[in-house]
């Protein structure tokens, strides 16, 4: 450095200091860079590798291509309007055969059953009656025999559609969509097409919760921002001690209060305003409540913060020039808290979307929300294209909704920078 | 409430008094749930139900007396621990790169970075589920301890960034012309002075993974179940008092953090105070 600066007092040699100035603060950058990079790395590792590898699963379709190889090939050329030849009649029992051999047939009757209902069956009773031997006849007459349904045109177009190695078939699914016999893209039978329903009950909740919190929220940040710090910091803590509570102990609690012989239902039988206890969990309710109480703080500190930057004196100045004290709250004071409650309202409604741990505790049947088919696919029936393609879709909801909240904080950065 | 300066007619005082007892019952929403559950962990019956027939121990007796409750408040500690300290590592770095480095990229790098606080749960630990299974990390501490990491890593870049903010470079600067290495400006110059910084970040991270339960509903084997995890199954089969004793211990846990957390909010706001 004092090199630097010594040869830098000879006019001549100005542009070597530029230069050795730039190179310092270019390896300055590396450096920063290379602090940075570690985490990187790890994120990549678990975070967003397994969530590539989630959105990868939602049109992997390689199963029915691995079980029955030659069908799928003979098939390729097939146009799907008539059944199609000996060809592939051959190469699907040569398949069956050999797939039954290795037991990988039960993994392609999974994945086949998803698209159409009974395919299970048709295979597996296909697979325990066709014999090694090869029968007098040809091979669709023999298969033909053992299950009518390989005469249908129907059930070669769904192994086709399901030949992979990519397919539309699970995120069509978790829009209530399929493709019919002829390829075009049609409602799905109505005993599949739930999850349209579980989308709007998702979206349903979140936004009765949102309202809920900003309509609760509001006068509470109101009542924080204006009270002098003493006062306020003390009332702070009735919202950051649930902020920090666990959210299983919060959900164990709300499930005391509410329970048909909890705390609640006892003391309004007790005051004599109930003979009966009021069924107040395991329904739309329960979650509502157990829900605005875990996200109303995520509420209450955005909208504070937004409140605590308005200046008194536009409100004394409002006053001042004669408007009444509610004009001067509509059109002055709410117009300013708008930032806060977008940023608020979008924190809480995203992370309401995702909400798995309360409504599974404290909801009913019919409360369950996207996480908890999610879940289920995963673990339970291990249907996984369905659960990642029901994933990327709250997943695209979330950084949508995501991207607004980026931009409104940052704009409100901007103002903030402007009032000062 | 006299002291409010812009309180002056009648109405403004209807809409304070309303603002008031709304805010009142809010705070009575918000806290009652956690009061109401903590007496009963000392019920000497077995039912959940106000008035309690007496006082007693039993529930915390059963508690540390259950294997299973007291494998999972260590496996609790255990995660926590270990992916608090091994964030702090990642996220302190990351926060002192960020600081520094100028790059139209930058944007970017931040809301990667800052991603696993947005993204939901169960998309996070179903992708873990289908990553981590094959390489033999389901069902292990080391892949809860990196999915926890993952998760806690974006609040001590959030914290340890703000305090960044708030440093004067030039102190760097003048240790660095006083002849001090940069390890050793960053030791003794730097790292005093972020160190509460650090400490909240700290405290941010393990009550992260302290109550995180959906990642750990999927990954975890019998061996690794954590608090909350053990809690959720409690409360899915039968919520004996037993769970609100272990309620208790979680609340107690969060309590003392929040509390270290505020003072180390109060002591910085005293440290700026006095520098002006």
């Amino acid at each position: 450095m004092t090199e630097a600066l010594l040869t830098g007092a000879n006019a001549s040699t100005e542009v070597p200091l530029k230069r050795r100035l730039r190179r310092a603060e270019r390896t300055r950058q590396v450096k920063a860079l290379a602090l940075v990079l570690p985490l990187l790395v790890f994120l990549l590792f678990t975070f967003a590798g397994p969530i590539a590898g989630m959105l990868w699963r939602a049109v992997d379709d390689r199963e029915v291509r691995q079980a029955l190889p030659q069908t799928v090939a003979a098939l390729a050329n097939w146009d799907g309007k008539d059944l199609p030849d000996e060809k592939a009649y051959a190469a699907l029992a040569g398949d069956i055969l050999a797939a039954r051999a290795s037991g990988t047939i039960a993994i392609a009757a999974k994945r086949l059953n998803y698209a159409l209902n009974g395919f299970r069956t048709i295979l597996t009773s296909t697979a325990r009656n066709l014999k090694a031997v090869p029968e007098p006849g040809t091979a669709k007459e023999t298969l033909g025999k053992i299950n009518p349904a390989w005469r249908e045109r129907t059930t070669w177009t769904t192994i086709k559609d399901a030949g992979g190695p990519v397919t539309g078939f699970y995120l069509l699914a978790a829009l209530d969509l399929t493709r019919n016999v002829d390829g075009a893209i049609v409602a799905a039978p109505a005993d599949q097409a739930i999850y349209r329903d579980v989308f709007g009950r998702t979206f349903l909740i979140s936004l009765g919760v949102t309202a809920l919190c900003l309509i609760l929220g509001f006068p509470v940040a109101y009542l924080l921002a204006t009270l002098p710090p003493g006062r306020s910091n003390l009332l702070m803590i009735f919202v950051l001690l649930p902020f920090w509570t666990s959210l299983l102990v919060r959900t164990c609690a709300w499930i005391v209060l509410l329970q048909s012989k909890g705390v609640v239902n006892d003391s309004l039988h007790w005051l004599g305003i109930i003979d009966e206890p009021l069924r107040l969990i395991y329904n739309r309710f329960g979650v509502c409540v157990a829900m605005t109480h875990v996200l109303l703080p995520f509420m209450i500190l955005p909208l504070y913060s937004s409140m605590k930057a308005i200046s008194p004196a536009y409100m004394r100045a409002a006053a001042s020039l004669g408007a009444p004290p509610l004009t001067a709250f509509l059109r002055i004071y709410l117009p300013q808290t708008l930032p806060g409650i977008g940023a608020g309202g979008l924190l809480v409604f995203i992370l309401a979307l995702g909400y798995y741990i309360t409504p599974a505790l404290v909801g009913g049947a019919a409360d369950q929300m996207i996480s908890y088919f999610i879940a289920l696919y995963t673990t339970e029936t291990a249907n996984w294209g369905l659960a990642s393609a029901l994933g990327a879709v709250l997943l695209l909801a979330t950084i949508l909704l995501a991207l607004v909240y980026g931009k409104l904080v940052q704009g409100q950065q901007v103002t903030g920078g402007m009032k000062n | 409430m006299s002291d409010n300066a812009s309180i002056r007619t009648p109405s403004q005082r209807i809409a304070w008094t309303a603002t008031i007892f709304i805010s009142t019952l809010v705070f009575i929403f918000l806290i009652t749930p956690i009061l109401a559950i903590m007496p009963l962990s000392f019920s000497s019956g077995s039912y959940l139900t106000y008035p309690l027939p007496g006082l007693s121990l039993r529930w915390y007796d059963d508690f540390i007396n259950s294997p299973r409750w007291m494998n999972s408040l260590k496996n609790s500690m255990i995660i926590g621990v270990a992916s608090t300290m091994l964030s702090m590592v990642l996220g302190t770095l990351a926060a002192l790169g960020l600081a520094q480095w100028k790059s139209r990229f930058k944007p970017l790098v931040l809301a990667f970075v800052l991603s696993p606080v947005v993204v939901p749960g169960v998309i996070t630990a179903v992708g873990l589920y289908f990553f981590f299974a094959p390489i033999g990390l389901t069902g292990s501490y080391l892949g809860l301890i990196l999915a926890h990491t993952a998760l806690a890593t974006p609040f001590v870049v959030i914290t340890v960034g703000a305090t960044l903010q708030s440093f004067d470079t030039n102190l760097a600067r003048a240790a660095a012309s006083l002849g001090a290495s940069p390890l050793e400006a960053f030791r003794r110059v730097i790292l005093p002075l972020i160190l509460p910084g650090l400490a909240s970040g700290a405290l941010f991270a393990f009550a992260t993974s302290f109550d995180e339960v959906v990642i750990v509903l999927f990954m975890a084997g019998p061996e690794q179940r954590t608090l909350p995890r053990e809690m959720f199954s409690g409360i899915r089969e039968n919520i004996s008092p037993t769970i609100t004793a272990a309620a208790v211990v979680l609340t107690t846990v969060s309590v003392i953090l929040l509390a270290t957390l505020e003072g180390l909010r109060r002591r910085n706001e005293r440290l700026k105070g006095s520098s002006v």
